[in-house]
């Protein structure tokens, strides 16, 4: 309990309280309610990340939000995708080519692409879900000879709500990569599948006892996906899903985002499934 | 549509992920009830109020449940695919079709003569109730994610 | 170990004054005593204590004329460590493009005279909280470098205290810079009231230097661990710690939840008055021009509807849910994260609930009836 133990020489050089500037360099309109932004810094090099880490973007006197980083490590602008719900990202997703916007991070954990290295995996994403793991996607594909089977599975609302649909049929072009999707709701003239997501787990291959699992999408979905994996014999440890709470903050010290012992900013928003397999049916926790 | 040999078709329904561990004899008794058909894409397998005297195990391609409502495309409840059954409506009075059934793309399944079926479950109750056991789970699994449709998770709140 | 006369506290707050802090200390106001700038002895609440149960707080007269013969009031030393409003930067908007501001005020040097064993676990914890993780808050470390503690051995607890079930108190045992314990007996001739002081830093050997002082006999020694042992024997309450945050984690159904939710008006005192509970909100303020914006942290609860908010709604809308956050990130999830847990016993939330929910109280009544929650299915 000494003082010691507060040393300003082991907290970070800069205030993690202040947003860096960057400017909105290119705006894709994905969606009615969605759009994709590239970020540029307004000076200094963009900051490494993760795929599946996530950052505080800031309208000028409107608010920050948390997005997680939508797009690959190539390039020099910051990726994300962002899908008009509230006041922030109603205001960011009005954002127009030159426009500035604050960010702060990257912060939290990244998918296990690295660690699944040797297994198969399966990729699950419901709609907007699908924004934190195309950057693991892309990690995975460009690395694709260090996996076992590569399977993507993707559920949306409706085929005319389907996110990333260009990108998706470009994947499918690909030999060496299974890729399904299905739809909650469609009329007679779409003819692929009809039905939830966790419905095509059973028919997907892959080998359930050296598969990691990625989920991402409406906690309802990753719940009874994390179901069904379980039912086709994979190992809670070796399921992965991205939590989404309430952040101010995002590094730990406001209390907002806690699930559990956790904290959704610094332990996720990827979090190992048997790590918190005990509350995810609870209700308000 | 073919008709295969009769022991060829216990085979093919021994192999079929719905028939998983199920007992030599029980499929047996249901092959004498089943032959294969294969369906064109865009036709159907059986259409609505239509009497429910054949139900289907898909063994490859894909179906789709839907609902027809003027001035618009039917809607598409589900599709199922390899592997799952196709009717249900069969099993209860009055035995007459709910949904319309439409092949998606070219499929096969194999039949299974409603009639004949339930006559020899209502000799037989072993067999009937084996059916019922094989059957219940999957309708209750299938109820479990049409609920999950129906909630709309993707939409906005 | 020294001993110092009554007088010589005086010397120690003009002393601390001198050397250029802001002198904090306990004084009677609206019938409570909070902690406020004090610069003499008679600003202390002198011969007064307090009375402490469920839902009640009442100030009383002593017998004596201590200067520290009570216990905690309704504030913490967190409203100066970890303020209630804070401007965290200022954003300025025109043509040569967008820049931040940091507040560069030097951070203020405070005092603390009367930190209680319990206090100086509750900094201890949020120092753990706010200072010790990759990214610290680094203004409220630069305030915590620069504060000097002067504790205070309790002379007597409370109704609703129970550091002893905590291991905070009541001596105080580390994390000071100074330890007084009041020595107050006899009457007529041997009327004495003095000060066991004890060294916990360099700096407070410093300042002992230039207070008069002599060295501690082995009667003053042994009155002040009298006073100690007075002290423990009174607890009020008790919480039986022992596994603990398990037990809390195993019942997240029972139905204790909803019997205190039904008592719960969820008012969020227990978080505004809890010396460890940490947890702020930032809000987003703008000018009319559209040119400025600033962005201030303040003080935030967990009982709060907005605390939980995610697009659709907020995770934790009933009241049960509410407690039961607060009551399980404070005995147990607490512990998962910071490894201690996050109450020192203090009783604060105890005295200040309106309706009197006593958090030792709800803890044994689950302990007596556990109710564990069933596992998932699929849990091996």
């Amino acid at each position: 309990m000494s003082m010691a133990s507060i040393d300003a020489g082991a907290a970070r050089p800069f205030d993690s309280f202040v947003p860096q500037i960057y400017r909105v360099e290119q705006v894709c309109r994905e969606l009615s309610d969605t759009v994709t932004l590239d970020l540029a810094p307004v000076s200094g090099p963009r900051p490494s990340f993760e795929p599946g880490q996530f950052n505080m973007l800031y309208v000028f006197g409107v608010g920050e939000v948390a997005i997680s980083i939508s797009g690959g490590r190539d390039g020099a602008a910051l990726v994300h995708t962002v899908r008009d719900v509230g006041a922030v990202s109603g205001a960011i997703a009005k954002l127009t080519p030159g426009a500035t916007i604050g960010v702060r991070g990257p912060y939290g954990t990244g998918w296990p692409v690295k660690a699944a290295e040797g297994s198969d995996i399966v990729i699950v994403a419901g709609g907007l879900g699908l924004a934190p793991l195309r950057p693991a996607i892309y990690e995975i594909f460009a690395n694709r000879r260090r996996y076992g089977r590569v399977v993507v599975l993707f559920g949306s609302r409706n085929p005319n709500d389907m996110l990333f649909r260009h990108e998706i049929e470009q994947w499918r072009a690909r030999l060496d990569v299974d890729i399904e999707v299905t739809v909650d709701h469609a009329d007679a003239d779409w003819r692929g599948n009809v039905g939830v997501v966790p419905k095509l787990i059973p028919r997907a291959p892959f080998d359930p006892h050296d598969t990691v699992a990625l989920i991402c999408g409406p906690e309802v979905m990753m719940r009874f996906t994390v179901s069904a994996l379980r039912d086709a014999g994979v190992a809670a440890e070796s399921i992965y899903v991205s939590m989404e709470r309430n952040m101010k903050c995002a590094i730990g010290l406001c209390g907002h985002c806690q699930f559990g012992p956790t904290f959704v900013c610094k332990d996720g928003p990827v979090m190992r499934y048997d790590r918190i397999a005990h509350i995810s049916a609870m209700r308000e926790i | 549509m073919k008709n295969d040999g009769v022991k060829n078709l216990e085979q093919i329904l021994q192999e079929h992920p719905f028939f998983a561990g199920a007992p030599v004899e029980e499929v047996k008794l249901i092959a004498g009830c089943a032959r294969n058909h294969l369906f064109q894409a865009g036709e159907y397998l059986f259409r609505e109020g239509g009497p429910a005297d054949e139900f289907f195990l898909i063994r490859h391609g894909r179906v789709a449940l839907e609902i027809a409502a003027p001035g618009r495309p039917p809607a598409v409840l589900e599709t199922l695919g390899v592997g799952e059954f196709v009717g249900a409506s069969w099993l209860i009075p009055p035995y007459r079709w709910s949904l319309d059934a439409r092949a998606v793309e070219l499929t096969r399944a194999t039949g299974i003569d409603a009639v004949c079926l339930r006559g020899k479950c209502e000799a037989d109750h072993d067999l009937g109730y084996a059916m019922m056991k094989r059957f219940l789970p999957a309708l209750v699994k299938r109820l479990h994610t049409t609920r999950l449709q129906v909630l709309d998770v993707y939409g906005k709140h | 170990m020294a001993t110092v006369s009554r007088g010589a506290v005086q010397t120690l707050l003009d002393v601390l004054a001198a050397a250029r802090y802001q002198v904090i200390g306990p004084v009677m106001r609206d019938g409570a005593i909070v902690y406020e700038p004090v610069s003499h002895i008679s600003d202390l609440p002198i011969g007064w204590t307090d009375r402490q149960e469920p839902g009640r707080y009442r100030l009383e007269r002593r017998d004596d004329e201590a200067l520290f013969g009570f216990t905690v009031g309704p504030q913490a030393w967190k409203r100066f460590l970890h303020p209630p409003a804070e401007t965290l930067w200022t954003m300025r908007r025109g043509e040569d493009g967008v820049t931040i501001e940091s507040p560069t005020d030097a951070a203020p040097r405070f005092a603390f005279i009367g930190v209680r064993a319990c206090e100086l676990h509750a900094i201890a914890i949020q120092d753990r909280v706010l200072a010790a993780g990759p990214y610290a808050d680094v203004a409220y470390a630069a305030r915590r470098r620069g504060a000097f503690i002067v504790a205070v051995n309790c002379g007597q607890a409370g109704a609703t205290c129970f550091c002893v079930s905590m291991q905070t108190g009541p001596k105080a045992d580390c994390g000071f810079d100074l330890a007084l314990t009041e020595l107050i007996d006899g009457d007529g001739q041997e009327y004495r009231h003095e000060f066991l002081v004890e060294v916990g830093s360099a700096r407070g050997a410093d300042v002992l230097e230039q207070i008069p002082h002599r060295a501690a006999s082995d009667a003053d020694m042994t009155a002040a661990a009298t006073v100690v042992k007075r002290t423990t024997s009174q607890m009020g309450r008790h919480l039986e710690t022992a596994g603990l945050k398990e037990l809390l984690q195993e019942n997240l159904d029972h139905p204790r939840w909803d019997d205190v939710a039904e008592r719960c008006l969820t008012c969020g005192n227990c978080t505004m008055v809890c010396p460890t509970c940490f947890c702020t909100t930032v809000e987003d303020h703008s000018d009319l021009t559209g040119t400025s914006a600033t962005r201030q942290r303040k003080w935030d609860s967990c009982f709060t509807m907005d605390f939980s908010f995610i697009h659709g709604g907020s995770v934790r809308k009933s009241a049960r849910a509410r407690y039961r956050q607060w009551m399980t990130h404070k005995l147990s999830t607490w512990i998962d994260q910071f490894g201690t847990s996050g109450c020192v016993g203090c009783g604060r939330c105890i005295t200040w609930c309106p309706v009197g929910i006593d958090i030792t109280v709800e803890a044994a009544a689950i302990r007596a009836n556990p109710q564990p929650q069933p596992g998932r299915s699929h849990e091996e």
